[in-house]
């Protein structure tokens, strides 16, 4: 298989591979309206990671049965593109990809406000296009800028980011190389402007303490992302206004 | 061509002041605070401050006249597309004004898949789907003329204030528009040219809705491509 | 097993009249001619993880393509070429009528259709992705990644897959003392040999109309698609009728013609599109 190049994950200065520090995010992008079909979309860029996110609904579900009575039921999708990792990914859905379906839609289920559209399916398809870690919270943010822009409603923008132990350190929003040879990987994300964490896991081994201060540092960058989606969304609809 | 805004970019989980006026779901009370739930417009009209939304679902309510799509045929009904997140119902009885007898009438001899009506919600409430009318005047099948879609939340800028936009619009075309609150605007014009050129305007407001000095554009717009035939 | 399509979107009747109307008038709705192209964009290099990659966008509709390359066996009954699959995915997010799920008959029919233009025409020179004859060779994957269906999947997947296939680099490998191959795929840099370079152009039946790259809405409302496959000096190299409609035997012959001048213009915009170079 391949030959892993020996990678400094932290140097002497205290920088990362890359050249970020302990804390620092890597370059984030935000493009909304992105398809012509969906209701909404977003595509979201983490460094080298890229996601895209489409909405579609609220809308009566091809299968009859498919409905709760008194709110939308919420069907999220995260899959990975095959040529979105080094090593081609066989398209059909892993149990990976089956488990972050299910806690990105949890992280939205609380957010959305489903008890408008009671009997419907609001459905959110979640494609990871080029995958160098954080892909399921990149997804999060990129789900919450998808539904902003499908106009349904909800009680916050939210986003996501993972914090990651590598050599003994904390590290903000790690990519594949730092995760992969790291000790441990801790997603989060949830709606700032509520307080609510939507999405918590946490993979490997981490002190009380070390939890305490990765979510601080997690949590303080979603602050950052959700206030990125925020001008994103402004900037877009600028040029609206009211005749007077 | 400046656009500017009158108001501020107002987005989901944005707090407001809580004597904004606004419609729900678009604003809500979340833990005893005003916010937004969607991406619209914050700005003062006459001494109100009032949230209008951009982005939003078209939700049926009871007295919307609609432009509806068939979409399929029941037994004693017809399955219209009003562009909710419901399909709505129109029964045979109302479309005949009185009991539909399987014997004599065939639904699809009425209205088939693939033709628009206009008609009147009667009956909904989110436990069932919605209720449509044929009865009233103007309302039924649309027979000549086309169908355009448009983001619902803009139909209000394409009817202008007092009627001012679409109005314009009808002059300098000899078109007929009939904007309906479901995001679907029907326009009869006198040929096929008027009728591409009523369509792209249109489709300027869609792009430029809350735009300064929109209804001037739209008419010199207009004016250019009839002058010189498209 | 294949099941006549029942729940299609519909298609207004007014709109349909108005589509046909247009066409007496050798027009299309958007303006642009009977037998014209809606406007096209190609962006290569667009994906990090891929050896080849392209992104079209053909009016509306947006396709992504990714070429793979990883070391397998060859087929037994030729040891000396590389192997070339072709798969593509109607993923949901492009469209409402595309549900979550394992291809079905249509996204399958696409990746045929591509996998069989390249192929019969030997596009791709299989037997240089040899690394070692009978034992190892080079796989290429070729996933046609459909993101948003306003109609002509199949022209915009081909320019797709022409366009990242032209620009996939091989890896460099090495190879240990047991004979194991050891790929780095960082600093690729060696071209994939192409022989020749092939596009699709589907020519859809309205009435008594014979148009050229249909939306989706045209689509919905042809009696049938042609798919033909040309290579450079305008060889059919592929054909395939679609759609539950009968064509005409004189059809045969002017789609054939109208297919041949669509398919020079893929080829300028293909070919001006690569040469200004990823």
């Amino acid at each position: 298989m391949g030959h892993k190049a020996k990678v400094t994950l932290i140097d002497e200065r205290g920088l990362r591979h890359d050249g970020r520090r302990f804390d620092e995010l890597r370059p984030i992008s935000m493009q909304i309206g992105v398809l012509a079909n969906a209701s909404g979309s977003a595509l979201v860029e983490y460094g080298r990671t890229k996601v895209l996110a489409a909405v579609y609904g609220p809308r009566e579900p091809s299968q009859k049965f498919m409905v709760l009575p008194d709110r939308a039921i919420l069907r999220v999708r995260y899959h990975m593109a095959p040529f979105s990792t080094s090593e081609r990914k066989n398209p059909a859905p892993s149990r990976r990809e089956i488990e972050l379906s299910k806690v990105i839609r949890e992280a939205l289920e609380d957010i959305v406000l489903s008890s408008e559209y009671p009997r419907t399916v609001i459905d959110i398809f979640i494609e990871v296009l080029q995958a160098d870690g954080g892909t399921r919270v990149a997804g999060v943010t990129a789900a919450s800028l998808a539904l902003a822009d499908a106009g349904v409603p909800m009680k916050g923008l939210v986003a996501g980011v993972a914090v990651g132990k590598v050599g003994g350190v904390l590290l903000l929003d790690v990519d594949e190389i730092e995760d992969s040879m790291g000790e441990a990987d801790m997603p989060v994300a949830g709606a700032p402007d509520l307080g609510l964490v939507t999405l918590f896991q946490l993979n490997g081994v981490l002190s009380e303490d070390e939890v305490e201060r990765g979510f601080s540092m997690a949590w303080n960058a979603i602050e950052k992302i959700v206030a990125m989606e925020k001008e994103v969304l402004r900037k877009k609809f600028e040029a609206a206004g009211e005749e007077v | 061509m400046v656009k500017t805004i009158h108001g501020t970019i107002v987005v989901p989980g944005e707090r407001l002041d809580s004597r904004v006026e606004g419609k729900h779901p678009y604003t809500l009370e979340v833990g005893g605070a005003k916010i937004a739930t969607v991406v619209g417009l914050l700005s003062r009209r006459d001494d109100k401050h009032v949230f209008i939304n951009i982005k939003g679902v078209y939700v049926p309510e009871v007295g919307h006249v609609v432009i509806g799509l068939i979409e399929s045929i029941g037994v004693t009904s017809w399955h219209v597309d009003i562009n909710a997140p419901y399909q709505a119902i129109l029964s045979a009885q109302d479309f005949l004004g009185r009991p539909f007898n399987p014997a004599v009438d065939d639904l699809a001899r009425y209205l088939r898949p693939g033709d628009y009506i206009k008609a009147r919600v009667t009956l909904f409430d989110k436990t069932r789907n919605p209720v449509l009318s044929v009865q009233g005047e103007g309302l039924g099948r649309i027979v000549n003329g086309l169908v355009v879609d448009i983001s619902p939340s803009k139909i209000a800028r394409v009817i202008g204030k007092r009627r001012s936009m679409a109005n314009m619009i009808e002059e300098k075309t000899g078109c007929t528009l009939f904007p309906a609150v479901n995001g679907r605007v029907h326009i009869e014009c006198p040929n096929r040219e008027l009728e591409m050129i009523a369509v792209m305007a249109l489709k300027v407001i869609e792009a430029e809705a809350h735009t300064v000095g929109l209804t001037e554009r739209v008419a010199r717009f207009i004016e250019e491509r009839v002058g010189r035939g498209v | 097993m294949s099941v006549t399509p029942f729940k299609l979107p519909v298609v207004p009747h007014i709109r349909r009249q108005a589509y046909i109307s247009l066409y007496e008038k050798g027009l299309r709705a958007d303006g642009r001619g009977i037998h014209e192209p809606r406007s096209i964009d190609v962006k290569t290099g667009v994906l990090e993880k891929a050896e080849g990659s392209a992104h079209v966008s053909l009016g509306s509709t947006q396709v992504l393509v990714g070429v793979k390359i990883e070391v397998a066996q060859p087929f037994r009954d030729a040891p000396d070429q590389g192997v070339l699959v072709v798969h593509a995915e109607n993923v949901p997010l492009a469209s409402p009528i595309f549900e979550p799920g394992p291809p079905d008959e249509n996204a399958i029919e696409l990746a045929r259709v591509v996998d069989r233009s390249l192929r019969e025409v030997k596009a791709v020179d299989l037997e240089s992705l040899v690394i070692r004859v009978g034992e190892k060779v080079w796989n290429l994957w070729i996933d046609i990644y459909v993101l948003d269906h306003d109609g002509n999947l199949f022209d915009a997947s081909m320019l797709a897959t022409m366009a990242a296939l032209a620009t996939t680099k091989i890896p460099d490998y090495e190879e240990t003392e047991v004979g194991e191959i050891l790929v780095r795929r960082e600093g690729a840099s060696k071209p994939l040999k192409i022989n020749h370079k092939v596009v699709t152009v589907t020519i859809a039946k309205i009435a008594d109309f014979l148009i050229v790259d249909p939306t989706f809405e045209e689509e919905v409302i042809a009696d049938y698609r042609l798919v033909l496959s040309f290579d450079e000096n305008l060889r059919i190299v592929g054909a395939q009728k679609t759609g539950e409609g009968g064509m005409k035997v004189e059809e045969l012959k002017e789609a054939i013609r109208i297919g041949k001048n669509t398919a020079l213009t893929y080829f300028k915009i293909l070919n001006q599109k690569l040469a200004q170079g990823v």
